[in-house]
């Protein structure tokens, strides 16, 4: 996994996850990408409330398996909700802002 | 009140309604060890913990309920892992405790210490590193219920060994995990199923291993007859429906009859309840039921469209689904369809008795020994082929075998836990010399049971489907699947306190089988087979499954 920006355009889909919030569960969500080399050009992610769950946010390239992949993560047991977005702007994951 | 880690655990896999575990200890799990003296749990010491993990699978393959198994940390875990990963491809409900060293020792290389749940994260369906004592009291009760919910499979709870020396104080025990029920189906979906079928003039039902887990045989048998609808099982599939149904089309597939796969052809209706559509059933996807419309039922809405786009889906449990289908379907009569489907059946292979020395034959004379219900299971092979061809399974949770992982070495762990599970019954395991061997030391914890197992070896010294695929395949250059040194099982089976025989040596073959499939405990019968011989039909790896291979006359 990396989280190159730059080949990524600016219409790019981006998968926002409302997951619990433990040690594993990153691992469980970038586990389903890496099995199908699929790389994901950015990430964010960040506690939320009290920290028992947290919000990520993936941004990803247009492929014919994004379909089968939000399944399988809408089947995590540590996920609560996916949803697609196509309103973040690139910039949020431009790591040259931090 | 006050308890350690170690006798939380104990005591929730008690209030679970765990009777048996099996698995062998080590440094990390020697508190829970000790607990377990105290235990109403009786354990079952293994010789490998992958032996541990096939007999807890046994054990729930033949109930429905999670089995249990447990191994130290480090190689404890990473000898269940092949037993884990087959579980979740064929949805087993597992449940697989690991030790792992101390918290602070987490993450220095400590000694046996591996990062087990990064190991099982991808081959269980969920798993857990506990990381106080008080967690224990959620999350066992909670890997239960994971693991038999939904889709089951396997999860695996990893325990470092200071989580269970830590004693804390609580106030009550939490509830048993629950098997969650199953969501209903809309009823629109229902009625659009039920539309499908009723205007569909060649419709087949595919059906797999969600049928048994659903607990829906009947009702699915009920849809068929009622309907006129012909089944074709997946390997998983087999026993859903009585062999001898004249709707039963048999195995689809790779090593399916001409017959099912040309009936598939020919389908204008595919109505899949339980099914993955595997590449070994389905053949190149392309080209599979090209005429059909496609109906999925499954109750893991990420297999819906994974592989193929579907006319209609519905993500909901099989036995709901086929229950309130019943009412809503016409009771067609659909003669030209089976008049169809007959023509087909007559131009497969004349089956005929076969002889005591083939295959097929021994198949035949363990299945009119042993009684209909009777609980079969295989290795990976072509023994398993022939077995999933030819014996005459009439009910679910009769056939045992690994059907998505194909493990090598399934056979004999996962029969000594049916047996467990099946008290009083004798348990037959078809082996081939191959799969046998790579989890023979089994047979000192078969002997410890002293349980009614018997296994039959399939003696060809090779790795009998992987020489037919490089007969077939690869121009008959031979390599690496003959055996040069192959042990005489059945001395080998005395020098484990265990009856074994060889039937190619005896004057009386009939009856030292009859011998080997009664009396009391195991027995191991070394079954001397030609070797040149290949399992048929068979679709080449790739291509449809209308481009069958069919063998010699011998072959069948």
């Amino acid at each position: 996994m990396t989280t190159k920006n730059n080949t990524a355009k600016q219409d790019n889909p981006v998968i926002e996850l409302h997951v619990k919030n433990h040690p594993g569960v990153m691992s469980h969500i970038t586990g389903l990408f890496a099995r199908r080399a699929f790389n994901l050009e950015g990430i964010l992610c960040g506690a939320m409330g009290d920290g028992r769950t947290s919000r990520m946010f993936l941004m990803v390239n247009e492929d014919k398996r994004l379909n089968q992949l939000i399944r399988e993560l809408e089947r995590l047991h540590d996920t609560i909700c996916v949803t697609m977005r196509n309103d973040v702007h690139v910039d949020a994951f431009n790591p040259l802002h931090i | 009140m006050k308890r350690t880690g170690a006798q939380i655990i104990t005591t929730l896999l008690e209030r679970q309604g765990v009777t048996s575990i099996a698995g062998i200890p080590g440094g990390a799990t020697l508190p829970l060890y000790d607990a377990l003296i105290e235990s109403k749990i009786n354990h079952i010491l293994t010789r490998h913990e992958q032996g541990a993990g096939f007999i807890a699978q046994g054990q729930a393959r033949i109930t429905g309920k999670a089995g249990v198994c447990l191994a130290t940390s480090g190689p404890g875990a990473t000898n269940l892992l092949t037993a884990i990963a087959d579980a979740r491809l064929d949805s087993i409900p597992m449940v697989a405790i690991t030790g792992q060293v101390t918290l602070p020792m987490i993450g220095t290389d400590a000694f046996q210490e591996v990062d087990t749940y990064g190991l099982t994260l991808p081959i269980t369906k969920h798993n857990f590193l506990v990381r106080s004592t008080e967690e224990l009291l959620e999350v066992i009760p909670e890997a239960f219920s994971i693991a038999e919910s939904g889709r089951p499979g396997p999860v695996c709870v990893d325990i470092p060994k200071d989580v269970q020396t830590a004693e804390i104080e609580f106030d009550a025990w939490p509830e048993p995990g629950q098997k969650i029920p199953p969501m209903q189906p809309e009823p629109s979906d229902i009625e659009a199923l039920a539309a499908m079928l009723n205007k569909a003039e060649r419709p087949i039902l595919y059906v797999g291993g969600g049928i048994t887990a659903a607990h829906c045989c009947s009702e699915l048998q009920q849809l068929a007859r009622q309907n006129n609808i012909p089944v074709a099982c997946t390997l998983m599939g087999l026993g859903t429906i009585p062999a001898d149904d004249p709707l039963f089309l048999g195995m689809l597939g790779m090593h399916g009859s001409r017959s099912t796969n040309y009936a598939l052809q020919e389908a204008d209706l595919l109505l899949a309840i339980g099914v993955r559509f595997d590449d070994r059933a389905t053949g190149k996807l392309e080209e599979f039921c090209p005429d059909a419309a496609i109906a999925h039922v499954d109750i893991d809405r990420s297999e819906i469209g994974k592989l193929r786009a579907t006319n209609l889906s519905v993500a909901a449990d099989a036995g709901l689904v086929v229950r309130q289908l019943l009412p809503l379907t016409n009771r067609a009569n659909r003669a030209e369809w089976l008049q169809r489907i007959a023509e087909l059946k007559a131009m497969d292979p004349k089956m005929h008795r076969h002889e005591d020395t083939h295959p097929l034959g021994i198949i035949e004379r363990v299945s009119e020994i042993m009684g209909e219900g009777s609980v079969i299971t295989t290795d990976v092979g072509q023994h398993q082929m022939w077995v999933a061809q030819h014996y005459p399974f009439r009910k679910p949770r009769t056939l045992l075998t690994s059907g998505g992982l194909g493990t090598m070495g399934f056979g004999l762990p996962t029969a000594i836990g049916a047996a467990m599970a099946s008290p009083g019954k004798r348990v037959v395991c078809f082996s081939g010399d191959g799969s046998i061997l790579m989890n023979i030391q089994e047979l000192a914890t078969l002997a410890d049971l002293n349980l009614p197992v018997t296994v039959i070896i399939m003696n060809n010294h090779h790795l009998g489907l992987v020489r037919q695929q490089q007969e077939l395949f690869y121009g008959n250059r031979i390599n690496a699947s003959r055996f040069e040194t192959v042990p005489d099982f059945a001395a080998l089976a005395r020098t484990f306190g265990v009856r074994g025989t060889n039937l190619g040596s005896e004057t009386d073959p009939k009856s030292a089988l009859a011998d080997a499939l009664s009396g009391s405990g195991p027995c191991i019968v070394d079954m001397p087979i030609d070797h040149v011989r290949n399992v048929y039909p068979m679709v080449p790896p790739g291509a449809a499954n209308y481009q069958t291979l069919e063998g010699a006359a011998h072959d069948y």
